[in-house]
This record gives structure tokens, sequence and C-alpha cells, in this order.
């Protein structure tokens, strides 16, 4: 695992110094950061009026900031963790690095696992900053805190899901615009499958809305913790890292 | 040791290389010649373990190269070709790096980085950017982290490729003294090199060995030529060195107006007439401006190989 560590150090040191990683979570906390005043600002003004015209009852900071905010960043997320993780493998196939690292006594799952940490690392930095969001709810309206240490949870667990994916379609081409393009349709497609429920039948229906990344999402963002969720995105992960794994094998004996 | 039997390789139907066997003892040093495209690397690939033969098998210190991958990839250091470097790293701290992931220990890493850096003269670009180094100073680089972690054998895809010729010899000098103790396998297109280093040689022509031999031995094979330089009129000369026995012929080069003439003895197989042609010309009472024995470059070596081995087709 020494190699992994070095292999982690590096892809970090890649991410930090070149515009990357600033670039990605940049525009990520700039749209975050726009939607979630949205909520806020629509919510501060429903609840003023709410306060003129006694009677109107159910407005919930949870269910109007809150939600949507979790919803959007998603939403974000789904657009730019491909840039992330569309190199990883791809530049250092076109390279060629990827030969001489593949000279040097490293197993393929070192090598991944050194990649999917740091990259795990970007996304969790990127997550991170977004404290002041909750912060700024806590100071003024003083939510409650379950809703968010969920929503946060759901989050990180489908952005590591996006990142699984991603490694694999990076691992697949020396292309880096092609694997950005598949990672998202391939997110995308996950992500909407839950839609062709309501047509596809009751049996197969059930097991499209069990595939969607959305659907295991809804629950964390309302604040439950069901382990059916948590089991899919674990699943999705290990698939995913499993299939990569494969591929970069693949080159040791495929003909 | 590197040992091949064997090793068969085909891309689609397109033969790459084809029954190709060789042995590199521990401690010898072995060119691998042939010009572009003839499987060199192909064969080379197969030795590190980047794709899989089609038939055949490989050995390094024991291990095949295929089950044993991880084996044999803890004591080989390998050259690529077009040395691929990451290029936004500095050459300290990349060099740090492969020692990490070769699995140096962390108290000795800086001192085997400081040890490759001082090797293969890349101190005064320590702190530079990788992609910001010349072509020269990037093939150090790629010899550097080759022998980091000191591997027992060497594959070196054309190691010397782009270099200057300073820098040449200071490389070929670094490889030179692995003689004795490491394996060393290096492939190039550049004949005279090979055999300044290499005690042995391998030739490969469109995916097949078509010899293997010391350098010397290669040259012994040919007939030894001589260039002589005579003040004296031409068609005297000429006859006068046919005349000489052992000698299979004589070729003169003109040059108007000159009383001088230069002159190719071709001697026969196994024998050394250069004191008998020296009488010969000093006794007709001529002046020998100029003697040396020309040798044979393994460029007419390889022709001649490829053409015998076209011949027997």
């Amino acid at each position: 695992m020494r190699s992994s560590y070095a292999i982690f150090k590096r892809e970090l040191y890649v991410y930090f110094s070149s515009p990357i990683a600033y670039v990605v979570v940049t525009i990520f906390l700039l749209l975050s950061g726009y939607f979630f005043y949205s909520a806020f600002a629509y919510f501060s003004m429903i609840s003023m009026q709410a306060m003129r015209m006694p009677g109107v009852g159910g407005i919930n900071v949870t269910e109007m900031v809150l939600h949507p905010t979790f919803g959007n960043m998603s939403v974000i997320m789904l657009l730019m963790m491909p840039l992330l993780t569309m190199r990883l493998f791809a530049e250092e196939k076109k390279a060629g690095t990827l030969e001489l690292m593949l000279s040097y006594p490293v197993r393929e799952t070192e090598l991944l696992f050194g990649k999917f940490a740091a990259c795990m690392v970007v996304f969790f930095v990127m997550l991170f900053l977004t404290w002041l969001y909750p912060f700024l709810l806590w100071l003024y309206a003083k939510p409650d805190i379950g809703p968010i240490v969920t929503g946060y949870l759901g989050l990180f667990l489908m952005g590591a899901a996006f990142i699984a994916l991603g490694l694999m379609v990076s691992s697949l081409t020396e292309n880096q615009i092609v694997a950005a393009a598949i990672s998202f349709g391939a997110i995308l497609m996950f992500w909407l499958i839950g839609w062709s429920e309501a047509f596809a039948g009751p049996a197969l229906g059930k097991v499209l809305s069990h595939l969607s990344l959305l659907g295991h999402f809804e629950s964390f963002s309302k604040g439950v913790i069901d382990t059916r969720d948590i089991i899919y995105y674990i699943n999705f992960n290990i698939l995913f890292l499993f299939v990569t794994m494969r591929s970069l094998e693949s080159k040791r004996w495929r003909g | 040791m590197i040992e091949v039997d064997c090793l068969t390789k085909y891309f689609g139907s397109v033969p790459a290389v084809v029954d190709v066997s060789f042995r590199v003892e521990k401690g010898e040093i072995v060119g691998f010649l042939g010009p572009n495209g003839a499987g060199k690397t192909t064969t080379i690939r197969m030795l590190n373990g980047f794709f899989p033969p089609t038939s055949g098998s490989a050995r390094i210190n024991g291990f095949d190269v295929f089950d044993r991958s991880i084996d044999v990839r803890k004591r080989l250091g390998y050259l690529p070709e077009h040395i691929p470097l990451y290029k936004e790293m500095r050459t300290e701290a990349y060099l740090r790096f492969v020692a990490e992931v070769k699995g140096v220990p962390a108290g000795q890493r800086q001192r085997e980085v400081d040890r490759v850096i001082e090797q293969c003269g890349l101190r005064s670009v320590r702190k530079k950017f990788l992609g910001k180094l010349s072509k020269g100073f990037q093939q150090r680089v790629g010899v550097a982290q080759a022998i980091l972690n000191d591997p027992d054998v060497l594959i070196l895809d054309e190691p010397t490729i782009g270099l200057d010729p300073k820098q040449i010899i200071q490389i070929r000098e670094l490889i030179k003294s692995f003689a004795g103790y490491k394996t060393v396998f290096l492939s190039s297109h550049i004949l005279p090199e090979v055999s300044m280093i290499c005690q042995r040689v391998v030739i490969i022509n469109e995916g097949r060995i078509v010899a293997e031999d010391t350098p010397e031995g290669l040259t012994g094979k040919d007939k030894t030529k001589v260039a002589l330089e005579i003040k004296a009129p031409r068609a005297e000369t000429l006859a006068r060195l046919r005349a000489v026995p052992g000698v299979a012929a004589v070729s003169a080069e003109a040059r108007p107006g000159d009383h001088t003439g230069r002159y190719v003895v071709e001697m026969e197989q196994g024998k050394d007439v250069r004191d008998a042609i020296v009488q010969s010309i000093v006794g007709a009472g001529w002046s020998l401006l100029e003697m040396h024995t020309l040798r044979l470059s393994l460029e007419d070596i390889f022709i001649r190989l490829v053409t015998e081995e076209q011949g027997k087709e």
C-alpha cells in the first residue's frame, strides 16, 4: 500500500498544482451558493408574508431551503465530477506514463485506490467548503441538525459513486473529452432511470427505480437514513471500482 | 538473467515478433539491434509485462514475466523508447515519487535519489519541471528512474536517442559500469554504439532473429580491407598490388592531376598480408604515404545478414 500512498500524493499534487481543482471547486461553490441564496431569499419572503397572514402554516426551513439546496448541489456535482475524473487514467494512457507506471512493482488495485482517494479528497474539500450555507441558516433560522448531516452524507456517498463510475470510463479511453462525455451521460442515465418506473410494468419498474441514483438520494435530503440507500451507493462504488480494476488488468492478458 | 523462449506476438493477423529466443546471462550486457519497426519494442514490452505474448514464454531472474509479473517488476529497471514523464513535476520530486512507488524504504529514499542524480548528471536540473527540460536531460531522467532502487535487470529501449555526443559518452560509460553485476538488455538501431557497449549482440529483422554473436564474431566473418595511399603510377601499382599473394581484390580511387593514388585492398579471409604489401611497394622504390585497416561497420554486417536471410527464402 506504500505505492498507493505515493500515487495518492502525486494525484493530489497534480490537482492542486494545476488549475483543475481550483476551477472546479470555485464554479461548484459559485453555483451552489447562488442556489442556496435563491432558496433562502424565497423562504424569507414567504415567511414575511406569512407573518402578516395569520393562519398560514406549514412553512418549514428544512423543506424549503435545505432540501432544494441539497438537490441542486447534487445536480452541479453531476456536471462537475466527470471533469475531475476524466484525466485520471486517460491522461496517463495518452502520455504513455501508464506503461512506465505499470513497469514498477505496483498492483492495479494500488494504482486505482491511490487515484480514487485523491479524487475523493478534492471532492471532500469541495463539499466541505459549503459549510457556510448551513451555518448561515443556523444563525438565522435554527434548522434541525439531523437533515443537514444526512444530506451531506447522501451527497458524499453519491459523489463517491460518481467518482467510481468516472474512473471506470477514464480507464477505457485515452481521450479525456470522450471520458468526460461518457461519464456525464452514464451518470445522467443512472440519475433518470427511475423515470421509466411508471410505464415499465410493476416488476421491471421496481428494479429501475431501485437503480436510480436520484431516488436513493431523496430520503437523505429529507433527513432519513435508510440502510437500503447506503448499501446501494456502496454497491455502486464496489461494482465500478471492480470493473475499473478488471479493465486495467485486462492489458496484461488481452492479446 | 533473462531467458526468452520462442516468443511470438501477433497484432491481429500481423506478426510483429516471430519465434524469438535468446538468453542474457547475469552480469552480461547484450544489445538488441534492428531497424525501426523490426520488433524490438514489441519484444521489450512483452518482457516488462506490458502485454502478453501470443505464444512462447519469457523469464526474468527465473520468474515468468506473465505469471509472476510483480516479482519480475520488483527487480527490473525499464526505460521506454519515448520517455514518458509527468511534465508538471520537478526532477527531484519525480524521482522521489518513483523511489516511493518502487518501494524504497522512507529512510533510504533521499540517499537513493541523490545517488541517481549524481550518476546521471542531473544536479543542475534538480528543481526544474520535467516538461521544461531539454531532450537530453529528459532522457537522463529516464535512465535515472530506471536505475532507482538498484534493479538487477535493466531493459533499456534506445537509451542514447536524442543525446548529444558528450551525453552519449556519459550514458555509455554508465551502462558499461554495470558490466559484471547487472543484467543489461538494450535496444538500439545505432550499430557502432552497440559494438562499443555490448558483449553480445542479438540482431532482429522483421520480427525474426537473424544473428546472435559477439561484435568481434560478427565482424570477423568478413574479409578485412586495407586502404592505401601510394605515390606511384596507377597501372603499375595496381598490377603490383594484385601480384601480392593473399590479396583478393584491389580497387583504385581516381584522382585526376595527381600522382598519388588511393587504393582499397581486400584480403583473402583469415589472412593478414599488410606486411607483404608494404614490402612490395617499398621494394619498387615508391612512397607509401598512408595505410590503415578499414573496419567493417555493423551496418555492413547488418545489410549482409539481411540480404543473406532474404536469399535463403
